[in-house]
């Protein structure tokens, strides 16, 4: 019995190995961001003494007239905004290359599949280019309109369709006399919810991580996600020693909204993946 | 076929119009781009774009930092996509081999460095290494791990803690929809875990081991956000370290055409990689 359970210890032993080497960063960084009067080294750095995660917050939201909580509400913006806009968008796209019969449908279908391999970073500087000459460069919108394109999006969303939306079905509406946009928002939305939801949860990803395209394409401070504010932050901890706090906190901070969205929307992440790799 | 014409343009022209906007235009306008170069009359003079042809690209193919940053990443690349697949494929295994209690804490654990935004975990890491900072002084007394030797290893680490557990969720996912008639009929077989892990788990989610190894590629020569940030961290990461900051270094310059020149060599690499790796797995027979 001793020798059928080394196995399982073995496994065990290994899975906490793993979780030590991707938790440790994170709780340091918890811990780091509370260390009273931004004295990073001070007391045990694994342990929360000399604890003032409050007063080190009241600093982050003060300093520089709130502009952090400014750049919170600017990613949320960029993000929330172009991720729900986007999703619909490329749901709409999948749905009709999955749904319906048409000339030019394949060729749509690769030119965008080909889009997913086009590096982000390659569109960034003509965007800019663009953006300035029709003077748009260094606004919300120069962030915004590029980041509401999700490629990935569609493929995703022709591969569910064409798995939840049944041809019968759609069929049915037909003969009752509905049309096929209102058969999709009534309908096809519904059977594909948690399609949506995959793709948003991508969609939001890649937009709160973006980082060439504002870095790029704003100059403005006021306009900036919180991951470049706090670039620009740690770029400038040389001349201004007092940031060094303020960054890891802020750092600790801009990963709330993220974890809260992975952790309540967890089982669409677990789908999502696997129909992701189906092809 | 021309049934329901209207409810096609309705559900494709919004998309399609935006991918045109934001993807194909870019991409033509920073092929045109590259093919003008800057005039001017006297040196201050008045700077006029003509068109140059291919000198641009003259430039990109003899500049020595850009091609010695092309050799980075692809060390980078050869190194840390086989270790950070192989470690995720690993405990996606572990995780489906069912040795294991609290999947579910275990699942949620590995992914949670998903959610940390590039930029984020680089600053967490560069602290992390930094001598008189970092928790870890055993470490980072012995070696310093921001020196010119260690530091791109120091980034693959960033970039490997921030990625596996996406990888192995993509992997264990894969594993989940394999049908468990199979592991019966290997069972009976007498086959072990091992072996049913070889010979009948990793044949069966090599398509989706072919993706994500296609998306580390894309990843690995895009590198920006973690050496753009360990610029303030270490000396030993220049202006020209990846293929993406010498594009933001030119564009900074500014010299435009050069830095469209190449974003455009840039995007037709990682194409050509990912369409070749692709292809070659395909006739391998991997569906």
């Amino acid at each position: 019995m001793a020798a059928f359970k080394l196995p399982k210890y073995a496994a065990m032993l290994v899975m906490a190995v793993f979780t030590l080497y991707f938790l440790t960063p994170l709780w340091w960084l918890f811990v780091a961001s509370g260390k009273k009067d931004g004295q990073v080294t001070e007391g045990s750095p694994l342990l929360p003494d000399h604890f003032a995660l409050g007063a080190n917050l009241a600093d982050l939201f003060h300093y520089n007239d709130g502009i952090f909580l400014r750049w919170m509400a600017n990613s949320i913006g960029y993000t929330v905004g172009a991720a729900l806009l986007g999703t619909l968008l490329a749901g709409m796209c999948g749905y009709a290359l999955a749904k319906y019969v048409f000339r030019g449908r394949e060729l749509i279908f690769n030119i965008v599949l080909g889009g997913v391999l086009v590096p982000a970073t390659a569109l960034a500087l003509p965007l800019f280019l663009m953006f300035s000459k029709v003077e748009l460069a260094n606004t919300f919108w120069s962030v915004f309109l590029p980041s509401l394109v999700n490629p990935f999006g569609v493929y995703l969303g022709r591969i569910y369709a064409a798995a939840s939306v049944p041809d019968e079905l759609l069929e049915a509406a037909r003969i009752d006399g509905s049309g096929e946009v209102r058969t999709f928002f009534t309908l096809s939305t519904r059977l594909m919810a948690p399609a949506f939801v995959t793709i948003f949860l991508f969609h939001f990803v890649a937009v709160w991580n973006n980082f060439m395209l504002p870095l790029i394409m704003l100059g403005n401070e006021r306009l900036f996600p919180v991951t470049l504010g706090l670039y620009s932050w740690n770029t400038q901890v040389n001349q201004h020693p007092e940031l060094r706090a303020l960054v890891l906190v802020g750092a600790f901070v801009s990963l709330v909204p993220m974890v809260i969205a992975f952790l309540s929307l967890q089982r669409f992440w677990r789908s999502g993946l696997g129909a992701g790799s189906i092809k | 076929m021309k049934r329901h014409a209207s409810a096609i343009l309705f559900f494709v022209t919004p998309f399609g119009v935006l991918f045109a906007l934001f993807y194909l235009i870019p991409i033509l306008y920073a092929v045109w781009q590259s093919l003008y170069t800057v005039k001017r009359t006297g040196t201050f003079g008045p700077a006029t774009d003509v068109f140059g042809g291919l000198v641009q690209y003259r430039e990109v193919f003899t500049n020595g930092p850009f091609w010695q940053s092309i050799e980075r990443v692809f060390l980078f690349g050869i190194v840390q996509v086989p270790v950070m697949l192989g470690v995720a494929l690993f405990l996606a295994l572990l995780l489906d081999s069912g040795l294991v209690k609290g999947k579910g804490f275990f699942r949620l654990a590995f992914f949670l460095p998903y959610a940390v935004p590039g930029v984020v975990a680089a600053i967490m890491w560069g602290y992390l290494y930094s001598p008189n900072l970092s928790p870890f002084t055993a470490v980072t007394a012995s070696a310093d791990l921001l020196s010119p030797s260690f530091v791109l290893w120091a980034m693959a680490n960033v970039v490997t803690w921030v990625y596996i557990g996406y990888n192995m969720l993509i992997i264990y996912s894969a594993l989940l929809a394999v049908p468990t008639e199979i592991y019966e009929a290997a069972k009976i077989d007498g086959a072990g875990v091992f072996r049913t892990a070889w010979s009948i788990k990793i044949p069966m989610v090599l398509p989706a081991i072919v993706l994500t190894t296609v998306f580390s590629i894309i990843g690995t020569l895009q590198l920006l956000a973690e050496p753009q940030v360990f610029r303030s961290f270490s000396s030993a990461v220049s202006s020209t370290y990846t293929p993406n900051l010498t594009v933001l270094s030119t564009s900074a310059v500014p010299n435009f055409h050069l830095a469209a020149a190449f974003s455009v060599v840039l995007a037709l690499a990682t194409f050509i990689l990912s369409f070749a790796f692709l292809k070659v797995t395909q006739r391998k027979g991997v569906q």
